[in-house]
């Protein structure tokens, strides 16, 4: 521990203050009390333009992508810094769509994807699923938050997980106490401290290093000289596929996770979302810039953190800022990577427990909970998911939460026909539905494991390149699991409905009607109403 | 946009949706960015084009809610 004793420091008094932040929050543009959904979930849903721009940039760009990304990037070049395009073209995607999210939520009342499926689709079952998708993929991305500040206290030479519990502790007590509130403060802080990090680092490190050519030059002799085959500082043949279907799939899926429609829905109009989509890609810049600390740490020569005989290269980040950095500024530096992970972590157990609250909770066990018992079982759940992400990093191999986000990825996008294209028609039918998720599921969970990992000497679960010549065909070109998996579930989510149609399965009723896509803040029609109208 | 008269239905239409197309191809057609020269700054064209791709998103989708307001 010796010799990171002021990165120690900085990094506990950042982290404290932050905490601190996140207990006042509760009494932040104050309701009359907390005790209700839209209070504690969604903080009132009275978030303006700044306050959503820095909680869904927030709620986005976490600390595993932080550590992750630049990992990628330095492990197999080019094909990592797909995150950029991914975020390039996630905003103009969804800019539309979210604005019909809002506006429907807002007549009904929903709080989760799976609110929405309930009453669009009539179907309860279609809804559980949903749900349960939704709680499936959120838990494992909760849990590699851990992985984030374990990486920077990794190379502050801290092992042993006694830090990571009292980290989530704190964390825990103020979620619960303060809801989607603490998580909006802190961003703020989150954010400062993060541009303030990247800027340092793009313009003192490559001066360090002889500047952008020399970095990009060491990065393109390192891969050069590497035998594997989806590797090099820019694409080749086989993995343009796999950066496109990637990059696209996994903006098909970002607002699909039920955490970043919390910060949607959070939001007072429709014209905070939309400026939103139009703003928020000034964080793609800064990832961007990220990503690119992965070529730096090749040119600096950087390596990660090795424990029981395997590189962690997750750690290559902070072991790079480390090297490079005076040691007060690496303790900025790392406070900037934890609170990130708080920040995400916070929204992401807020949006689980809501969905529990909503539709399990409510629609199987307390069909008549209050406003004030729905509260009340949400901010349980909060801690329970907590709890359970801390054990998975604690009983498992991280390594197993990595392979588990991977899959969550592929699963969470199963839930597009339903909620996104829901929101544009009623053409399918619910049990058409239901089929395409499952057939998109099995498919994703069977491409999945037959991808192996040399690297790590896995057999399965080892990656979301799914070469095509498993398909049969003669190429070594791979695409993105989640990709193929969705066009799987596209396919039968219509056939099913055709046929369900044919055979006049009875189908679900539209509690929604088509007016109820457009509202804006300030109509008649936005209030809260009851679910119950579905049935 | 969404303002609409008395009367007339609400609707998200409006011709301007399509400019929202370019940014979501336009980062997606890696053979217009997969190569090393010409570089800026030191970087090569497969990153700083990418990263010019955002302004293209910023502009188009700061237009499109300009006009769609």
């Amino acid at each position: 521990m010796s010799g990171h004793t002021t990165e120690l420091v900085v990094f506990i008094v950042l982290f404290l203050i932050v905490s601190g932040m996140g207990f006042v929050a509760s009494r932040w543009r104050r309701p009359d009390d907390l005790a209700s959904l839209n209070e504690w979930g969604l903080g009132g849903r009275s978030f303006g333009s700044w306050i959503t721009w820095f909680l869904i940039g927030g709620d986005l760009y976490t600390a595993y992508t932080f550590v992750a990304v630049p990992a990628l990037v330095f492990s197999s070049g080019a094909l990592g810094f797909y995150a950029l395009p991914y975020t390039v073209v996630v905003y103009p995607l969804v800019f539309l769509v979210l604005a019909r999210m809002w506006s429907v939520s807002h007549v009904h009342g929903f709080v989760t994807p799976a609110d929405f499926v309930r009453a669009r689709f009539g179907s309860p079952t279609l809804a559980l699923v949903i749900a349960i998708t939704g709680l499936v993929a959120t838990m494992p991305y909760i849990a590699l938050q851990l992985v984030g500040i374990e990486a920077v206290l990794k190379a502050m030479g801290i092992t042993g997980h006694l830090p990571i519990i009292i980290a989530f502790a704190i964390l825990a007590a103020y979620t619960y106490q303060s809801g989607l509130r603490a998580p909006a403060l802190i961003a703020f802080v989150k954010d400062a401290l993060i541009y303030i990090v990247i800027l340092a680092a793009v313009i003192y490190i490559p001066s360090r290093l002889g500047g952008w050519d020399s970095i990009f030059d060491a990065a393109k002799a390192k891969f050069d000289a590497s035998p594997a085959q989806n590797d090099g500082y820019i694409l080749n043949a086989n993995n343009q596929l796999q950066y496109i279907t990637l990059a696209f799939g996994s903006a098909l899926a970002l607002f699909l996770y039920p955490h970043s429609l919390t910060g949607v829905l959070a939001s007072k109009n429709r014209n905070v979302i939309k400026r939103n989509m139009s703003a928020l890609p000034a964080y793609s810049l800064v990832l961007g810039l990220i990503a690119l600390l992965g070529f730096m740490a090749i040119a600096a020569g950087t390596k990660p953190v090795t424990a029981n005989g395997k590189a962690d290269t997750n750690t290559i980040v902070p072991v790079l800022f480390d090297q490079m950095f005076p040691d007060w500024f690496t303790g900025v530096a790392y406070a900037a990577v934890g609170i990130g992970a708080l920040v995400p972590a916070a929204i992401m157990s807020i949006a689980a427990a809501n969905l529990f609250t909503r539709n399990i909770y409510r629609e199987y066990l307390n069909k008549n909970a209050t406003d004030a018992q729905e509260a009340n079982v949400s901010k349980l759940v909060s801690l329970v998911v907590k709890v359970g992400a801390v054990l998975c990093i604690l009983l498992l191999d991280p390594q197993f939460s990595i392979d588990l986000q991977l899959i969550g990825g592929v699963i969470i996008l199963q839930t597009l026909p339903s909620v996104a294209l829901g929101l544009y028609t009623r053409w399918f039918h619910k049990g058409g539905l239901i089929a395409g998720w499952a057939a998109g599921l099995g498919a994703g969970m069977w491409m999945l494991y037959l991808i192996p990992n040399p690297a790590n000497g896995k057999a399965h679960f080892g990656g979301s390149a799914f070469p095509l010549a498993n398909l049969g065909f003669d190429t070594k070109m791979t695409v993105y699991a989640g990709f193929l998996a969705l066009a799987v579930n596209l396919v039968v989510a219509v056939l099913g409905t055709v046929i369900f149609k044919a055979v006049k399965v009875a189908d679900g009723e539209d509690a929604t009607a088509r007016d109820d896509y457009f509202v804006d803040e300030g109509d008649p029609k936005v209030k809260d109403l009851d679910l119950t109208g579905s049935h | 946009m969404t303002t609409g008269e008395p009367g007339q239905p609400r609707t998200d239409r409006s011709p301007w949706n399509w400019l929202l197309v370019v940014p979501i191809v336009l980062p997606l057609l890696t053979f217009l960015f997969n190569a090393d020269e010409p570089r800026l700054l030191g970087f090569p064209l497969f990153y700083w084009l990418q990263m010019a791709f955002i302004v293209v998103g910023v502009v188009t989708t700061t237009i499109v809610y300009r006009m769609t307001k």
